[in-house]
């Protein structure tokens, strides 16, 4: 019997495109559903009663939520091709840590950029920053944060990409000028075909950041 | 393996230290426990907590594991051939596991310590019904995930029952410091006779600090907190 896997999810959102490039990475044929944030579906409601947020997995109509979760499931699942997650267990735990420290540091602070002004503004830029700089860090001088290989901690950061461009020009700042090496890290990311189809483009994305600053009234 | 192998940094208060003692026990693996001082951390804790400096950090042959979730799942699998499995192998039903731990972590922890924190008495309200909210979503999880077994985990704890027991103590706490029932007979039964389980589980009453001992902590924090003294 034939798998049916559908994804609900936001075009822009950095969390749902983790998915996408999971999905895409396994080979794994699915059905998108684009869901109404403002307005949300029943389904959506019934597949994530506890958060209504996306994305979820809906796997042989069980689903699966929390995209660092959705994630792991996918590699679990899907185990034969492409792993994502390292293999050695000490390697795994540094995976889940740095994807633990993008979940708890990146969201919040990438938001204040555009979302606040002023001193909040000012002062949301440098720890926006300083989080890239660490990453930056850790990644050092390997190719990928997995090291040789594409993984689960770029999978996990490279979605935020797409929303750089709204970032740095309602912040005013530049992320190459300040950290270049983690803009080599983003070129050798969109090289992969999974990733540059998953990403939308930068400038759709500011327009939606655009109406998002009007809907919550920044300025 | 000699016991300076592993070394626990932690603080006995703390619920995250206990996941990651909870998970060796079930292991039997011999550990080093190195209590921190929060107020003066250590070198020892700087150098291999460097992001966060903060407890648990889990030191296997000199490197470092931190975040107490992920040292959980990294005991399980380093010493996957001692003991049972610490997480569920189905990979629906680790999801699931994984799912509810963030919750709790997310939705739970924060609206525990807000109820205690002196904010008034409409927030201190509010964290209440939140909590037991989650308490009642976490009741229905705990029906699924059991199955009419004793824990989250089946016949044996496992990840969702470390991932939660650990707060039991401060819910107990906070239960009798503010004089409210949060684990009620009625509204979470089966989480109310769950919680009597894990407390008496072998691999964890040992690292359960003692609820007069935490409330004593309890009461100096929330000195320290008052004068500012402590974030």
């Amino acid at each position: 019997m034939a798998d049916e896997v559908i994804l609900l999810d936001f075009w822009a959102s950095m969390f749902g495109i983790r998915v996408r490039i999971a999905l895409a990475e396994k080979g794994v044929k699915y059905e998108y559903k684009e869901q109404d944030l403002f307005n949300k579906s029943p389904l959506l409601l019934r597949m994530n009663p506890v958060h209504k947020k996306i994305p979820v997995l809906i796997h042989n109509g069980k689903s699966v939520c929390e995209s660092s979760i959705i994630v792991q499931y996918i590699d679990e699942v899907w185990k034969d091709k492409a792993p994502l997650l390292p293999y050695d267990p000490y390697q795994r735990a540094q995976a889940r840590f740095w994807v633990d420290f993008i979940d708890k540091k990146m969201y919040d602070t990438s938001r204040k950029t555009w979302a606040t002004k002023g001193e909040e503004q000012e002062a949301a830029k440098k720890e926006f920053i300083e989080v890239l700089k660490t990453l930056g860090g850790e990644l050092g001088d390997k190719p990928f944060f997995g090291g040789d290989n594409f993984g689960y901690v770029d999978l996990c950061l490279i979605p935020y990409y797409c929303w750089f461009y709204s970032y740095e020009t309602f912040g005013k700042f530049s992320v190459e000028a300040e950290c270049p090496k983690f803009i080599a890290w983003v070129t050798r990311c969109l090289q992969r075909e999974t990733v540059a189809k998953a990403l939308p483009d930068e400038k759709k994305v500011f327009e939606f950041v655009s109406v998002l600053r009007e809907k919550i009234r920044v300025e | 393996m000699a016991k300076s192998d592993v070394k626990v940094l932690g603080a006995w208060p703390s619920p995250f230290v206990m996941r990651a003692r909870i998970a060796l026990k079930i292991k039997s693996v011999e550990y080093e426990y190195l209590e921190e001082n929060l107020g003066s951390k250590s070198e020892l804790l700087l150098k291999s907590n460097p992001v966060h400096k903060k407890i648990p950090v889990l030191i296997h042959n000199d490197k470092p594991v931190c975040e107490s979730l992920i040292i959980v799942e990294y005991v399980d699998e380093a010493w996957s051939s001692s003991g049972p499995s610490i997480i569920p192998s189905d990979p629906y039903d680790r999801a699931v596991a994984r799912f509810w731990a963030a919750y709790v972590d997310e939705k739970l922890f924060p609206a525990l310590k807000s109820i205690g924190s002196g904010d008034g008495a409409e927030a201190k309200k509010a964290a209440i019904e939140q909590l037991i909210e989650g308490l009642v979503l976490l009741e229905d999880a705990f029906v699924k995930c059991s199955k009419g077994k004793p824990f989250f985990g089946g016949s044996q704890i496992g990840f969702l029952d470390i991932a939660f027991g650990c707060y039991l103590g401060w819910v107990r706490v906070t239960e009798k410091m503010n004089e409210v029932k949060l684990l009620d007979e009625v509204k979470t039964p089966g989480l109310f006779k769950w919680a009597e389980r894990f407390c008496a589980d072998a691999a964890v009453k040992d690292v359960m600090p003692e609820t007069d001992k935490l409330a004593e902590f309890a009461k100096v924090l929330a000195k320290l907190r008052a004068s500012g003294k402590w974030n």
